[in-house]
C-alpha cells in the first residue's frame, strides 16, 4: 500500500518544504483513503441499500396511497438519508484505528485537524454524495411532486457534508470504545436536527413552489460553519481516543 | 390571596391534577436530588473515616507485631459508624 | 487573576471556600422557593386565559431557563478544564450533567401537564418542548460519553469536547426548531409565549427563578464537594481532614 507510506513519509518531507509537506499529506491521506474505500465496495454500497430498504418500509407500513406519500416524501427521504449516512459513521476511523494507522496521523506534523477533514471529505464524497444521488430516484417511488428532485439532490449533497463533518466529531469520541455504535447516534442525532429541518424545509418549500434559495442558503451557512469548527473538535476527540 | 377557602385552593379552578401533578413532580425530584446529595457525601465521608482507621490499625499492628491479635476493630467501627 | 484562577483550581482551595459559601446558597434557596411557592401558587392572581392551569409556569419556567443554563455552564466548566487543566471544572461539569437532565425533565414534564388543560393533549410539537427534548437528548448523550470511557481523565476531557460542541448547536436547534414550528403550526398557542404580565404574577416567577439559580449553585457546590473528596481521597490533605473531622 504506497499510500499509507505516503502520510509516514511527510514527517522528513516537511523538514525540507513545510508548505508542501502539508499538501503532500492531505493528498496521501485522500488518496489512501478512497483506495481503501473502493477496496471495501460493501461498505460503500451498504448505506445506499440501506436507504433504499428504509423507503421500502414506508409504504409498506403506512399506506400506498400516492397522494398521502407524496405529502411525507420530503421528511422521509431525509430521516431515512440522515439514518443511512448515520450508519456509516461508526467505521470512518474504525479500521484506522484498529490497525494504528490512526496514530500515525496524529503523529504526523500536519495539522490533525486537516488530515481529518480529509478522511471526513472522502467518506461524504462515498456516502453523501452517492445517497443524495439516489435519493430522486427513491423520490420518484414515493411519487415525489415534479420540481423538486433538483432540490432534494443539491439538499441532501449540501446536507451531507455538515452530517458528515458533525458525525465525525462523534465517530472520533467514540472510535475507541467497544460498543460505541449505539452512543454514536446518541451523541450525533441531536446535533443533526437542525440540517434536517432545512433540508427536509427545502424539499418542501420547492414542491410548495416557494422560493427554495433561502434555505439553500442556511444549509450552505451550517456548512460553512461545520467546516470551521468540526476539525478542531473531530482533531481534540481523536486525541482523547488514542492517548486515553 | 386568590382562593377563599382550602377546598378552592386544592381543587385550582378544576386544574388542579394538573397543577398539583406538576409541582408535586418538581418538589418530589428537588426533595430527592437533596437526598441524594447528603446521603453520597455521608457515605463518602464514612467510607474514608473507616479506611483512615483500618489503616491506621495496619500501621500499629505492623509496628508492635506482637502475639496478641487485635480484638476489637470490628467492635470499634460498629460504635464509631452509629 | 491568574493567581486566582490557579487558587479556584486547587480542590482543596475550593473545598475550604465552598464549605463557607454553601449554607449562604442553601439558604437563599430555601427563603427563595418557599416566598415563590406560597405566592405563586396561593397569592398571585389566576391568569384571565387559562385559569388556575396558568400556575404550572412557575415550574415549568425556571426549570427551563435552569436546564439551558446548566448545559452553557458545563461548557464553560469543560473548556476552562481543556484550556487550563483545572480539575475541579471537570469535577463540577460532571455533577451539573444529571441535575440538567433533572431540570429538562422537570420542564419537559410540567410543560406536558400543561398541555392537557391548554390543548387537550399531554404532547404538542411546540417549539419550546421539542428544544427541550433535544436538550435532554443532549444530556444523555454527554453523561453516557462520561460513563462509557473506563479511564477518568478520557471520559473528562470527551465529555468536555461535547459539552462545547453541544453548546453552540444549542442555539442553532433552538432557532431553527422555532422556524420549523412557525413554519407548520402556526394557529395553536403557544403555553408562556405571550404578552406581559401584571406585576402580580411575574414577580413570583422572578422569584422562582432565583430560587432554582441558588438551588443549582448549592447543589453544584455539594456534590463539588462531594467529587473532590472521592477523586482525590488519597491526597494528603483529604486524609488530614478525615482524621479531624469526627
Amino acid at each position: 500500500m504506497h499510500s499509507s507510506n505516503a502520510t509516514i513519509d511527510a514527517p522528513v518531507m516537511s523538514m525540507h518544504d513545510p508548505k508542501g509537506g502539508l499538501v503532500v499529506a492531505l493528498n496521501a491521506t485522500l488518496k489512501r483513503d478512497l483506495t481503501l474505500m473502493l477496496r471495501r465496495r460493501g461498505e460503500v454500497l451498504n448505506p445506499l441499500v440501506f436507504f433504499a430498504l428504509v423507503i421500502t418500509l414506508f409504504p409498506i407500513g403506512i399506506s400506498p396511497d400516492p397522494e398521502l406519500l407524496a405529502a411525507i416524501a420530503p421528511g422521509l427521504l431525509w430521516v431515512a438519508a440522515l439514518l443511512a449516512a448515520l450508519l456509516s459513521l461508526d467505521s470512518l476511523f474504525r479500521s484506522d484505528y484498529e490497525d494504528g494507522s490512526l496514530e500515525q496521523l496524529l503523529l504526523a506534523p500536519q495539522p490533525l485537524a486537516a488530515l481529518g477533514l480529509a478522511k471526513v471529505a472522502v467518506h461524504w464524497l462515498l456516502t453523501g454524495l452517492p445517497l443524495a444521488l439516489m435519493a430522486p430516484v427513491l423520490g420518484i417511488m414515493l411519487s415525489l411532486p415534479a420540481g423538486s428532485y433538483a432540490v432534494l439532490a443539491l439538499s441532501l449533497a449540501v446536507g451531507t457534508a455538515s452530517l458528515s463533518l458533525i458525525g465525525a466529531i462523534g465517530a472520533a469520541l467514540t472510535v475507541g470504545l467497544a460498543r460505541g455504535g449505539v452512543l454514536l447516534s446518541l451523541l450525533v442525532l441531536p446535533l443533526y436536527i437542525p440540517i434536517l429541518i432545512f433540508g427536509a424545509g427545502a424539499v418542501q418549500a420547492a414542491i410548495m413552489g416557494d422560493g427554495v434559495m433561502a434555505h439553500l442558503a442556511i444549509l450552505g451557512a451550517l456548512l460553512a460553519v461545520a467546516l470551521m469548527l468540526a476539525p478542531w473538535a473531530i482533531a481534540a476527540s481523536l486525541r482523547i481516543s488514542i492517548n486515553g | 390571596m386568590a382562593f377563599s377557602s382550602l377546598n378552592e385552593f386544592l381543587a385550582m379552578g378544576g386544574h388542579g391534577p394538573y397543577v398539583w401533578a406538576a409541582w408535586g413532580v418538581t418538589a418530589l425530584l428537588i426533595i430527592v436530588i437533596v437526598w441524594h446529595a447528603r446521603l453520597e457525601r455521608r457515605q463518602l465521608l464514612r467510607g474514608l473515616k473507616r479506611r483512615a482507621r483500618r489503616e491506621k490499625q495496619q500501621a500499629s499492628n505492623y509496628s508492635h507485631r506482637t502475639a496478641q491479635a487485635p480484638v476489637t476493630p470490628a467492635q470499634g467501627d460498629v460504635r464509631d459508624d452509629a | 487573576m491568574w493567581a486566582f484562577i490557579h487558587k479556584l483550581g486547587s480542590p482543596k482551595w475550593f473545598y475550604s471556600i465552598s464549605a463557607k459559601l454553601q449554607p449562604w446558597f442553601w439558604g437563599a434557596a430555601t427563603l427563595l422557593l418557599v416566598t415563590g411557592t406560597l405566592w405563586g401558587l396561593a397569592f398571585a392572581p389566576a391568569d384571565y386565559q387559562q385559569g388556575n392551569s396558568f400556575r404550572i409556569i412557575y415550574v415549568h419556567v425556571p426549570a427551563a431557563f435552569l436546564a439551558q443554563s446548566i448545559f452553557v455552564s458545563m461548557a464553560i466548566a469543560g473548556l476552562v478544564f481543556m484550556v487550563w487543566k483545572i480539575k475541579v471544572a471537570d469535577m463540577a461539569a460532571s455533577v451539573m450533567a444529571p441535575l440538567g437532565a433533572a431540570m429538562t425533565f422537570v420542564a419537559l414534564f410540567s410543560g406536558a401537564v400543561w398541555g392537557v388543560p391548554t390543548w387537550g393533549t399531554w404532547w404538542m410539537w411546540d417549539a419550546r418542548l421539542t428544544s427541550m427534548l433535544i436538550l435532554l437528548f443532549l444530556y444523555l448523550g454527554v453523561i453516557a460519553l462520561r460513563g462509557a470511557f473506563s479511564s477518568r481523565d478520557s471520559g473528562s476531557r470527551a465529555a468536555s469536547v461535547l459539552a462545547m460542541v453541544g453548546v453552540i448547536n444549542i442555539p442553532i436547534i433552538k432557532y431553527s426548531v422555532d422556524w420549523w414550528y412557525t413554519l407548520h403550526q402556526p394557529a395553536t398557542f403557544s403555553i408562556t409565549g405571550r404578552a406581559a404580565m401584571p406585576m402580580e404574577m411575574w414577580a413570583p416567577l422572578l422569584i422562582m427563578v432565583l430560587g432554582f439559580y441558588s438551588f443549582f449553585i448549592a447543589l453544584i457546590l455539594m456534590r463539588t464537594r462531594s467529587e473532590i473528596l472521592r477523586r482525590e481521597a488519597n491526597k494528603r490533605w483529604v486524609r488530614e481532614l478525615v482524621g479531624e473531622a469526627r
